[in-house]
């Protein structure tokens, strides 16, 4: 029993390390830009997309390494045209829009590539358990975890020591002030919802390794990371760090008791936050009110 | 905070655009043309978009290629056929508005649908109500030919019980009694899950434990964890479409096949083809399968739907589509009319020929409760086959469908007809 | 000189209000002959009848949204729960269409009331996202209780029973066009009831919280109290418009309650025009119609939908009656 339940914590761990890797690119956007990017969930699919065209060229690898900035710039060119007119309007708007851009991703990837799920594989040497007993730790879900500890890591450095992080960060506190400053503000949004987006083009190479690779696999995944954020806090990265990994866990020790509600455990979840301390557990009060 | 991409085109011109566009098109198509020889129309309602496109895609593509070959021969009764298609989006609401649609505006004689077992149970009602023959293509649920059974509602597709009873006797021998079960959480699961554990019963086994899932669950892990700490002989994955194509992947992933047998009863070619090679794996039944050497009339329809299909072979779902469009141009030109109380009647004990039931054994739609008593193709998937990378699975037996089934007197079916 | 400014601004205030009346019965004939029309035009009248209920359902939520500035992205929830109530009592309870819309309407209702206590106190993004939450609660405690909703299958074997009223029946089971005014009778008592209440100091009030929240609480107005009272009011209407959905489709099912149905009905007010009482209807038509012509000619339907959104929102936030509204100024 016990190890059923160390087990399931440990892959909710897991689990929870892949919303983590989401939820980072949608809090990015949503505290910059207060946009609400229900269309995240499509990036992630075209994420998994543009890798299975582009690994027949240059294999696994090379589909992991150039599918994120591609859809980085698929994301830059959306933000441009349809995003950058909603800034400064109530967020319901950019709610909407990314809610129709989700219905165009979709159908647009069912269109080109067919509804047919595409079978995606991934390199044998990953494929292998660690051992018999703890067979659900492959090498590749843990080299997912590391892909995400990697990710987090650069995502640091990024914020905290680069110019443009540290604009990033300003902008979130103050966006007036950094325009007053004379910094250009739009190229700063759109170089912050790039990278939100890279994240979630990073999510579908590794998604489609682990699940089958279909036009509607981003629509499951897009909850949980909304949930994510705001169990952990609107508006703190390390609470959406947290909050991830945390629904992650929630949801695998649910699985062990009763595993027909370890997808509602997570909504029960964010309704008691936000009734009993709703700027999540890392927020700020205010954020988005 | 000015913006620096400033669209060349406000909203005047937009709408220009937009009237130009519209005026284009025409509102032809919402003005009824005029009536001269009225063709015969069959509907189809399909999720066209959402979880089950694939599927119901195929099924609409085997629908377009049976009302080719009936017009080909003539149409029914003479007169050409036409096949309207809708989308049900996978909900409720919108199938059974469309089935309205095609029924009260279209003027359809007959009804084929839909992939989804609530939806093909909503659109019987409304069939039923406004007395059209109805055949249910690809939902699976066992009311639909149970307890819920209508005058005018045939089914082609197996029930749960016809899967279970085909594999379990299989299964049982090969691989030992303990089974531990992977169910999905919806009706069809749960009457799967029920069908097997009784045959299990029967046979003397035991299950060591059954898994809930939610639908559309990603990750299985949790559920492979508590399926090998029960150690069974038999993974049973009932799950199906994009769940049995998760769930199988991290089963190869996890090594499980090599501690437990994998198997299951429903399998599906699109699903197969969604798996990497190595996650090929398992005893599955198939409810028609292409590769079948000697077997008439299977070369040219898979010929045939290579034509439209990219090359591709076609699946089991192809099948239930061109089954279900054939079977009013058989019923109705061998009965000279389109009354569906009279077709309905002619349909009971009816025969499919060689042509269009495309597998060895008798086939025919049974009087008790409508079911199509069609084969079961049990047997094991591959990898890739040696003569074509489309053949996944290798067909061990074919098991005729008054074998698998369950007596009428067990579905629960009471047809009444009406005064 | 002022007596003639005074006659002038009467007549103009008499032909707004001649205006009005006249946009009024305009409406109100379209949607009477509607059976009528629509069919010649390749409608078909269970469109209509879509078309009412869903709009119902619209303008039961610009009732919050548009009245009282409260986005609620969680309404289908609701609105699920009115289609169950129905269906529920259709099947186990009674044979009466009249009793299982009141069923329909009180279970939906009072859900909807009694967890606005707890929802109130937030704003913003912040109560759209918990009434997501509370949405997503309810669809799967509806896909899970399949014992008594039938999970994803749906609740159904039951159908809206004629209506007997002793003397005569009115058979709004097999009749259609029976069943569509039947169902615009009940979207009137409902818009009417709307009409009243927004006409009333209570929805002046609502509006006065629209404008500028601060101020209405300045002037000692109960924010809290209204905005539950606004909430729980629309939560009615729009389970009113969940059993008659329930009662159109002879079906009830989990998919009712999931976020993307919320996320239509928040569509179709702005594509109406959420500061208008009627946008709503409007959108909705359009939205139905959009939808049901371009699913028959294209599977990419979904494509042209999204494309709607998208291109409303960049280009016509205010709706199609925002857009009209300015352009007369």
């Amino acid at each position: 029993m016990w190890q059923l339940l160390l087990f399931n914590i440990t892959n909710g761990l897991i689990v929870g390390a892949f919303y983590v890797l989401m939820a980072l690119g949608l809090s990015l956007i949503l505290n910059l830009s207060n946009v609400i990017n229900f269309a995240h969930g499509g990036f992630l699919v075209i994420g998994g997309y543009v890798a299975y065209a582009l690994t027949p060229y240059v294999g696994f690898w090379g589909a992991l390494l150039l599918a994120p900035p591609l859809t980085a710039i698929i994301g830059i060119v959306v933000e441009r045209v349809l995003i950058r007119p909603l800034y400064g309007r109530d967020p319901l708007y950019s709610l909407l829009l990314t809610f129709g851009l989700a219905f165009m991703i979709e159908d647009g990837t069912r269109f080109i590539f067919g509804a047919q799920g595409k079978p995606v594989a991934i390199p044998a040497f990953l494929s292998t358990p660690l051992s018999n007993d703890l067979f659900f730790i492959t090498g590749y879900r843990l080299f997912m975890v590391a892909m995400v500890i990697v990710a987090i890591a650069l995502l640091f450095i990024l914020l905290r020591y680069t110019r443009l992080g540290i604009r990033i960060r300003a902008g979130v506190l103050d966006l007036e002030t950094v325009a007053a400053l004379g910094i250009n503000v739009g190229m700063l949004r759109t170089l912050n919802f790039a990278v939100g987006i890279f994240l979630a083009g990073l999510s579908g190479v590794l998604a489609a390794g682990q699940l089958g690779l279909d036009p509607t696999m981003g629509t499951g995944l897009l909850m949980p990371s909304f949930i994510a954020i705001i169990v952990g806090g609107i508006g703190s990265l390390p609470g959406t760090l947290v909050g991830g990994l945390l629904i992650g866990v929630a949801s695998g020790i649910t699985a062990v008791f009763f595993p027909a509600a370890s997808e509602a455990v997570i909504y029960v979840m964010m309704a008691v936050i936000l009734l009993i301390r709703p700027r999540g557990l890392f927020g700020e009060e205010g954020m988005l009110t | 905070m000015s913006s620096l991409f400033t669209p060349k085109f406000d909203r005047r011109s937009l709408i220009k655009g937009a009237a130009a566009i519209g005026a284009l098109q025409v509102a032809s198509p919402f003005i009824i043309k005029a009536r001269g020889d009225t063709p015969i129309r069959i509907g189809m309602v399909d999720p066209l978009t959402g979880v089950y496109a694939a599927t119901a895609g195929n099924e609409v593509m085997g629908a377009k290629l049976a009302v080719e070959h009936i017009n080909a021969k003539g149409g029914i009764l003479g007169r050409h056929v036409e096949l309207l298609v809708e989308d049900s989006a996978n909900d409720v609401g919108t199938g059974v508005q469309k089935a309205r649609k095609l029924i009260e505006r279209d003027q359809v004689n007959f009804m084929i649908g839909d992939v989804n077992s609530g939806i093909a149970a909503a659109i019987s009602q409304v069939t039923n109500e406004k007395k059209v023959l109805h055949v249910v293509s690809g939902g699976h649920t066992d009311s639909i030919t149970g307890k819920d059974c209508k005058w005018n509602v045939f089914r082609v597709c197996n029930t749960t019980r016809m899967e279970a009873n085909s594999v379990s006797n299989v299964l049982f021998k090969k691989y030992g009694k303990k089974w531990h079960f992977i169910t999905p959480d919806y009706a069809f699961g749960h009457t799967l899950y029920d069908a097997c554990t009784d045959d299990l019963k029967k046979l003397g086994g035991t299950v060591t434990g059954n898994e809930l899932t939610p639908l559309g669950t990603a990750d299985f892990a949790a559920f492979l964890i508590k399926a090998r700490a029960a150690n069974p002989d038999v993974l049973i994955l009932l799950v199906q479409g994009s769940d049995m194509i998760n769930c199988l992947k991290q089963v190869v992933q996890f090594g499980l096949n090599k501690q437990i047998h994998v198997a299951g009863t429903q399998q599906e070619l699109e699903s197969l083809a969604g798996l990497p090679p190595e996650a090929r794996i398992g005893v599955w039944m198939f409810e028609w399968y292409w590769k079948q050497p000697g077997v008439a009339g299977v070369d040219k329809f898979v010929a045939d739907i290579r034509k439209m299909n990219n090359g591709n072979v076609p699946t089991a779902r192809h099948w239930f589509g061109y089954t279900s469009a054939m079977t009013f141009a058989l019923v109705a030109n061998a009965q000279k009319t389109t009354d569906a109380v009279k077709l309905a009647a002619a349909l009971e004990n009816f025969e499919l020929p060689a042509d269009v039931k495309l597998q060895p054994n008798k086939v025919y739609y049974r009087k008790g409760d409508h079911q199509l008593m069609t084969s079961a193709f049990v047997g094991e998937a591959q990898s890739k086959g040696k003569d074509d990378p489309e053949d996944l699975f290798r067909v061990d037996e074919i098991i005729p469908g008054d074998k698998t089934a369950p007596a009428v007197s067990e579905t629960g079916c009471n047809v009444r007809w009406p005064a | 000189m002022k007596a003639t400014a005074q006659l002038k601004a009467t007549a103009h205030l008499n032909t707004t209000q001649s205006r009005k009346l006249i946009v009024l019965v305009a409406i109100w004939a379209a949607l009477l002959l509607a059976p009528y029309w629509m069919v010649p035009l390749g409608g078909y009248t269970a469109l209509a009848t879509r078309v009412l209920v869903l709009g119902l359902a619209a303008m039961s939520l610009n009732f919050l949204l548009g009245f009282t500035g409260v986005l609620s992205f969680g309404h289908a929830a609701w609105f699920g729960l009115g289609a169950y109530g129905a269906g529920l009592t259709l099947k186990y309870l009674a044979l009466s269409t009249p009793l299982a819309v009141l069923a329909g309407i009180l279970l939906g209702g009072l859900c909807g009331a009694i967890l606005g206590l707890l929802l109130v106190r937030r704003r913003g993004v912040y109560f759209a996202m918990v009434t997501i939450a509370f949405g997503q609660v309810f669809y799967y405690i509806a896909f899970q209780w399949s014992s008594l909703t039938g999970g994803d299958d749906g609740l159904r074997g039951f159908a809206r029973q004629p209506l007997d009223f002793g003397l005569f029946k009115i058979d709004i089971l097999t009749n259609a066009t029976a069943f569509y005014y039947f169902v615009l009778f009940c979207f009137a008592l409902a818009v009417g009831a709307m009409a009243f209440i927004l006409r009333s100091p209570f929805g002046r009030t609502m509006i006065a919280i629209r404008e500028n929240e601060r101020r209405a609480r300045f002037l000692g107005i109960p924010i809290e109290r209204h905005i539950w009272i606004a909430f729980s009011l629309s939560c009615f209407f729009v389970s009113f418009a969940g059993a008659l959905y329930a009662l159109t489709n002879n079906f009830a099912d989990p998919r009712g309650l999931h976020y993307s149905q919320s996320g239509d009905f928040v569509m179709m007010a702005v594509m109406g025009g959420m500061r208008s009482f009627w946008g709503p209807l409007l959108g909705a038509a359009v939205f139905v119609v959009l939808q049901d012509y371009l699913s028959s000619i294209t599977v990419n339907w979904m494509s042209f939908v999204g494309l709607l959104f998208v291109l409303v929102v960049l280009f016509f936030p205010r709706g199609l009656l925002g857009f009209f509204q300015r352009s007369k100024a």
